[in-house]
């Protein structure tokens, strides 16, 4: 079932067109990939599925892009609620100058949850998601801005899970780790998917192929291919694509 | 400038050659044997046998390293997982002719139980088949391949065809003929199998240039 449907969509930064007539749909609760070479408009695209673009001067953005069958881009929507159903992870992770603890209680907080028990519970539930919860759960009261790395990027999820995102937009969300918490990111994602719509950007082509279901192929603002990843990988349809992904350009 | 990559797929490309010319050398070569019962033609093919084992080990290595190192995409994956399923099957085809010419050793030196038409027959049908399979890889011709695909019956048909003759006209009638006839039978038995390793090379020489699997699926063939 399609989660989320990109329809005709166009994206100008002043007269510079950075998206060109996408069309793509990401079906629910699995994996979806977007992959291409630097400034094809993949994170572009990414940032369109929650709006983030809204926050750049200059941007205009035409065609729709359809979230439970809800065009975001209509008037009045709520962005603080689009936001809360489709979060966003990013390069590096962004923990907050806080507790552990609230850091994961935040989102909820502002949503109006405070009942401390209430709160405890979605803490447990939301770190025990991202397997941080037998690491972590006698340590709650520490900075979060002490973590390793990937304990930061699977915090970050955390917060997501914690505020019940529906979608997660996942910008290059290993780029920072290493190897072995790359494959840990990586084997959450897994994990995760059997509850979430997940959108990840990847430079790493082996990373798409290995956590993906679907896969797109973008240069220069437009859609190339998409499709499923094994066959995106194994026998790709557009000469492009091919030479993209086998290190013929790019 | 050529990547380090390309050098090492063409260079891959170069053995995989070899190894095909070696597997054709070694059928030839058992078949003339037989024709010619020349028993130093037999003897050559099962003592170049080692050398082609060796060159499919090499092979191998080389293909699990590209794989290892630059864990390969679409066409270049396509590649070098073809490789090594030609490797393999060109061994066997290298194997069957040792298996041809230790048969060969067999009758030679004994009386000719009949004159031989129907195993030449088959004979040149497994080599058209190496050869073409062969030229498919090469050229990524994948018409070339089809003609493989469609020329098994034939063989399995001569087979067939010497099988009979060979139970029915002389082991039925005289008990005697029967260990000459039993290698025959073996030897067209080993020329039918050849046929099949060109059939599976073509296959897969399909697949390399369409991204088609054809195994087990010959209707694909007619589209």
């Amino acid at each position: 079932m399609e989660k989320i449907e990109i329809k005709d969509l166009n994206l100008f930064y002043g007269k510079f067109q950075a998206l060109i007539n996408v069309n793509m749909p990401v079906r629910e609760k699995l994996v979806t990939a977007m992959i291409g070479s630097s400034g094809c408009g993949k994170s572009t695209l990414l940032r369109c599925i929650n709006r983030m673009n809204d926050l750049v001067e200059d941007v205009m953005v035409k065609g729709s892009v359809m979230v439970d069958g809800s065009d975001i881009y209509r008037e009045g929507v709520d962005l603080v609620a689009l936001r809360k159903k489709v979060g966003m992870v990013f390069q590096r992770p962004n923990p907050f100058p806080l507790s552990i603890y609230n850091n994961v209680a935040f989102g909820p907080k502002v949503h109006h949850t405070t009942g401390k028990d209430e709160l405890d519970a979605i803490v447990e539930e939301s770190l025990s998601s991202v397997l941080l919860w037998n690491e972590l759960k006698d340590k709650l009261n520490t900075s979060a801005l002490r973590l390793s790395l990937e304990q930061k990027q699977r915090l970050c999820i955390a917060r997501l899970i914690a505020v019940k995102s529906e979608v997660l937009l996942m910008d290059e969300p290993c780029s920072a780790l290493d190897p072995i918490a790359t494959l840990k990111i990586e084997e959450l994602m897994q994990q995760l998917k059997k509850d979430y719509t997940i959108i990840i950007v990847t430079h790493n082509m082996q990373q798409a192929a290995r956590v993906s279901d679907e896969t797109g192929f973008m240069l220069l603002g437009e859609l190339v291919e998409f499709g499923k990843t094994e066959n995106i990988f194994t026998r790709p349809k557009d000469k492009r694509t091919e030479d993209y992904i086998t290190g013929r350009f790019g | 400038m050529e990547r380090h990559f390309d050098e090492a797929l063409k260079d891959l490309n170069t053995d995989i050659l070899r190894m095909g010319a070696f597997a054709e050398e070694a059928i030839y070569k058992s078949i003339e044997a037989l024709k010619k019962c020349d028993n130093s033609i037999a003897k050559s093919v099962v003592n170049n046998d080692k050398k082609i084992d060796e060159l499919e080990l090499a092979i191998d290595e080389k293909c699990i390293d590209l794989i290892a190192r630059y864990q390969p995409m679409a066409k270049d994956l396509r590649f070098i997982t073809t490789g090594m399923k030609l490797n393999t099957e060109l061994e066997r085809i290298a194997d069957i002719a040792v298996d041809i010419a230790q048969r060969a050793l067999e009758v030679i030196d004994k009386p000719i139980l009949k004159p031989l038409i129907d195993l030449p027959k088959l004979a040149a049908v497994a080599q058209m088949m190496v050869k073409t399979a062969i030229d498919s890889f090469i050229k990524g011709d994948v018409d070339m391949a089809k003609k493989v695909l469609l020329s098994d019956p034939e063989a399995d048909r001569l087979r067939d065809l010497i099988q009979k003759e060979l139970v029915e006209d002389y082991m039925a009638k005289d008990a005697s003929t029967s260990p000459r006839a039993i290698q025959l039978l073996l030897i067209a038995r080993f020329l039918e199998r050849v046929c099949d390793h060109a059939t599976n090379i073509a296959e897969d020489v399909i697949y390399m240039v369409q991204a088609e699997v054809v195994k087990h699926h010959p209707e694909r063939l007619r589209q």
